[in-house]
């Protein structure tokens, strides 16, 4: 029964599949795939950092919503910016319980690191769940930084004694670091912590001078009055900081965004990539989900999801792949 | 002060509540259940057991994972000592000693200790965190990639005594076990390295507990067949009051070891990416360094249990400090602990002992009471544990090899580390029978990538200058610690031939 259901909405007649939603039966138990055995749902990051908080919601909210027959397991693979995981699911070919939570390194380290041998664009794409944002950090304690002035004079004077915390080479605070580089044309010694939270402690006890962070690494720290956001690289001011200025309004022409996306390893299926694209569908217009975005100041206003994520993943990869050309690939490794 | 303590009072009501109670109660007999089964350590079972918490209140969620957290650094001790094959990553340094006292017919000692030693270990840390948590965390917050390194310097020095007396055996172990250490990416170019060719399940480097539940389980197993020469040996199991009263009396001769490893454990777990493993591996160096018998250790002295005991129960309470405080998880089960977190609504942060202290001092009361529920389980359940022992190794020895297979899957379930945990088996069994000591191996794999890191990561920032390990004030003070740790054994030795030979000069 269900086999015959599906072949029909294969050949993709609008009416079945509208007949059905109206009938009320939930997308994913419509699909004849459901996962057989528990889902590695695999963090490109340590533990702690965005993608890490994000997994672990949405494994959260799925054991909470009743929306898998088999548990999801996380796992974080952090080594080498995201090398392990990306060489992981890739060797994962054709596997339908294996999913990636991604962050922008997905596209830098295979550029980076050839060495690995991953091709990214045969991945499955399933779907783009936000787009998260940067935020330039300094310990609030540094009174003699008050904006992007004070703190490119007082890295000028410090020269490569300047030390900027983030979570590994090709990641994206080392892309925009490695931005800020060329644009005011300093240099700075680059640190690597795994995890966005462990940068963010990092930077609270003065070890480290500056970061490039997401909002909601530093946003405690910010509410407790530790750091202080100095520019955001946004096309507009986020809501959660009114008074911080964007790169653009101070005449920098620096704007860079994250994605968080869910992808399979290449060659999935194509039932359980429509099953796994139903899921994160209805997690991505869950309160739940909005709520958090909203509160971490990550933009999930618009869902992408198969095809469509495949086609901005390209259009992603090219970019990075000319960034990384515009400021050298030595300048983001540090080698 | 008063006002702690008027909150913890707060706290223990809370925890009290028929719910939170219950809580508690499942919370910690589960976790002895997922402590005790290799491969299924307390991040697993709080992984999986984390939707459960949905049903109910974020207070009662957060306590009843806590209480399985905590039951399975109990659990852990169990499969250590009456199989020899360490239950949880946690419960390897519980092994050394645990496993010699169960074949000389103690188990019940060996429980006993691990038992009273995981309750005071608790304990301490517990009161340490309900008095101190503020000043802690912000003491965890001065230590730098520099003093991370001194730090462990200073846990390598404890491991130079524990080899014996044969120093170049035990740096030699060392030095293997740091190389295994270093396979898999490197840190910070994330090129791969040492995977043989291209052997893609080194990528992820070698899982630490394969390699100890190769050593300890296999290889023990191998031992025993060549010792037995296959004749069936049936342990001597007696349980009885008397027994027990000897028991308790018996927890004199390790009190001291106990408070040590538990402060150094609590103090280790407050520090970000450290956790319970570290510090159970440090407390037991540090128990047979001071021992006033370091021989004894790694045959069967009760000390070296409730050592790591100690330390990794006191551990695991010390690792919900920067979780609560920094929002940065101290172990791998706090970093979902701290998942559930969000998912509840709650922001770990520096503000939220402010912002929710009722659900802060609701945890912190159902630790003591986790702790004193869990000393009573374990104990009412002891003379079940060593009946396990009067198994014959005939029955036993497949039971151990099937256990140590599905430890060896569990992890990161491929086949490859299978296979490697049955290759650690036969190396374990080798280095015995040539008299290599494998501890000081199984704690270079443990803390080798976080020595790596914050080594790599200190020179970074000061541009290769080695001095700032000594101009830093903590880490200048780990370092002369390990320095006199490391010269320690060698004076100790020295006086001790000086001694023997005045004496045998006299006779």
């Amino acid at each position: 029964m269900t086999n015959v259901l599906s072949k029909i909405k294969r050949t993709a007649i609008p009416a079945v599949v509208a007949a059905a939603t109206s009938l009320g039966v939930s997308a994913p138990a419509m699909a004849e795939w459901s996962p057989k055995k528990p889902i590695e749902l695999i963090i490109m990051a340590g533990a702690g950092g965005g993608a890490d908080q994000i997994a672990r919601l949405l494994q959260g909210l799925i054991e909470k919503k009743k929306l898998s027959p088999r548990p999801v397991i996380p796992i974080n693979k952090p080594g080498g910016s995201g090398a392990e995981a990306l060489r992981y699911i890739q060797d994962k070919e054709g596997d339908d319980h294996t999913i990636l939570v991604t962050l922008n390194s997905f596209y830098t380290t295979p550029v980076i690191q050839q060495g690995i041998g991953v091709d990214v664009s045969n991945f499955t794409p399933i779907g783009r769940m936000a787009i998260d944002n940067f935020l330039l950090w300094v310990n609030s304690g540094r009174d003699d930084i008050t904006d992007l002035d004070s703190y490119v004079a007082a890295v000028k004077a410090a020269g490569t004694g300047w030390k900027v915390g983030g979570t590994g080479t090709g990641q994206e605070d080392s892309i925009l670091t490695a931005m800020m580089e060329k644009e005011f044309g300093y240099d700075v010694t680059y640190i690597p912590f795994p995890g966005g939270g462990t940068v963010a402690k990092n930077l609270v006890g003065n070890h480290v001078d500056s970061t490039v962070n997401n909002p909601a690494e530093q946003n405690e720290f910010f509410r407790a009055g530790e750091t202080k956001p100095l520019v955001q690289f946004t096309a507009e001011r986020l809501p959660a900081y009114p008074d911080v200025p964007t790169a653009n309004e101070l005449g920098v022409n620096m704007e860079y965004y994250m994605q968080r996306s869910i992808n399979g390893p290449p060659g999935m299926s194509k039932e359980a990539q429509d099953w796994y694209i139903n899921l994160f569908k209805t997690l991505f217009d869950s309160e739940e989900w909005q709520t958090f975005c909203t509160d971490d100041g990550l933009a999930c206003d618009q869902w992408l999801a198969g095809d469509d994520l495949g086609a901005y993943h390209t259009q992603q990869i090219a970019l990075h792949k000319e960034l990384i050309e515009s400021v050298g690939a030595t300048a983001i490794t540090g080698e | 002060m008063e006002e702690i303590l008027l909150h913890l009072a707060g706290g223990l009501t809370e925890a009290m509540q028929p719910l939170n109670f219950m809580m508690i109660v499942i919370g910690c007999a589960l976790g002895l259940l997922i402590g005790a089964m290799p491969g299924l350590g307390s991040v697993n079972g709080v992984a999986i057991l984390l939707p459960i918490t949905f049903l109910v209140p974020p207070t009662s969620a957060i306590i009843f994972l806590a209480a399985i957290y905590y039951g399975a650094m109990y659990g852990g001790a169990i499969s250590s000592i009456t199989l020899g094959i360490p239950g949880a990553s946690t419960a390897v340094a519980t092994v050394f000693d645990g496993r010699p006292l169960a074949q000389a017919g103690q188990a019940d000692r060996a429980l006993t200790a691990a038992a009273v030693a995981s309750f005071v270990g608790g304990t301490i840390s517990v009161v340490l965190f309900t008095l101190f948590a503020p000043p802690l965390a912000a003491f965890a917050l001065k230590f730098g990639p520099q003093e991370e390194f001194a730090l462990m310097v200073l846990a390598f020095a404890t491991f130079i005594g524990l080899g014996g007396d044969d120093i170049p055996k035990t740096v030699f172990s060392i030095l293997i076990g740091l190389v295994l250490a270093a396979v898999g990416l490197d840190i910070i170019s994330g090129q791969p390295r040492l995977i043989f060719g291209d052997i893609d399940g080194f990528l992820h480097g070698i899982n630490f507990l394969v390699l100890a539940i190769g050593i300890y389980g296999i290889g023990e197993m191998l031992w025993t067949l060549e010792t037995t020469q296959g004749e069936v040996v049936v342990h001597k199991v007696q349980v009885s009051v008397d027994r027990m009263k000897a028991n308790f009396k018996d927890i004199k001769n390790y009190i001291m070891t106990t408070s040590l490893g538990s402060v150094l454990g609590y103090f280790v777990g407050t520090l970000p990416a450290a956790g319970a493993t570290p510090a159970s591996l440090m407390s037991y160096g540090l128990a047979k360094t001071f021992s006033k018998n370091p021989d004894s250790f790694g045959k069967g002295n009760v000390a070296g249990v409730a050592a790591p005991e100690a330390a990794n129960n006191a551990a695991s309470t010390g690792s919900m400090l920067p979780m609560i405080t920094l929002g940065i998880p101290g172990s791998p089960t706090t970093a979902i602990l701290l998942g559930g977190m969000i998912i509840w609504g709650l922001r770990p942060g520096p503000l939220l002992f402010s912002e929710n202290p009722e659900f802060v001092w609701g945890l912190i009361g159902s630790l003591y009471i986790a702790n004193f529920m869990t000393l009573v389980i374990n104990l009412a359940f002891i003379p079940l544990f060593v009946k396990i022992l009067t198994l014959p190794f005939t029955i036993l020895a497949p039971i151990i090899y099937i256990l140590c297979v599905v430890g060896g899957y569990a992890p990161t379930q491929t086949m490859h580390d299978v296979w490697l945990m049955l290759l650690f088996g036969v190396v374990g069994y080798l280095l015995r029978k040539l008299n290599y000591p494998v501890a000081p191996a199984v704690l270079a794999i443990v803390l080798g990538p976080l020595a790596e890191r914050s080594l790599r990561q200190s020179l970074l920032a000061s541009h290769g200058d080695m001095s700032v390990f000594v101009t830093r004030p903590i880490s200048a003070v780990c370092i002369i610690i390990a320095l006199l740790l490391v010269c320690y054994p060698m004076i100790q030795k020295f006086t001790r031939k000086g001694s023997r030979a005045v004496a045998a000069g006299q006779g």
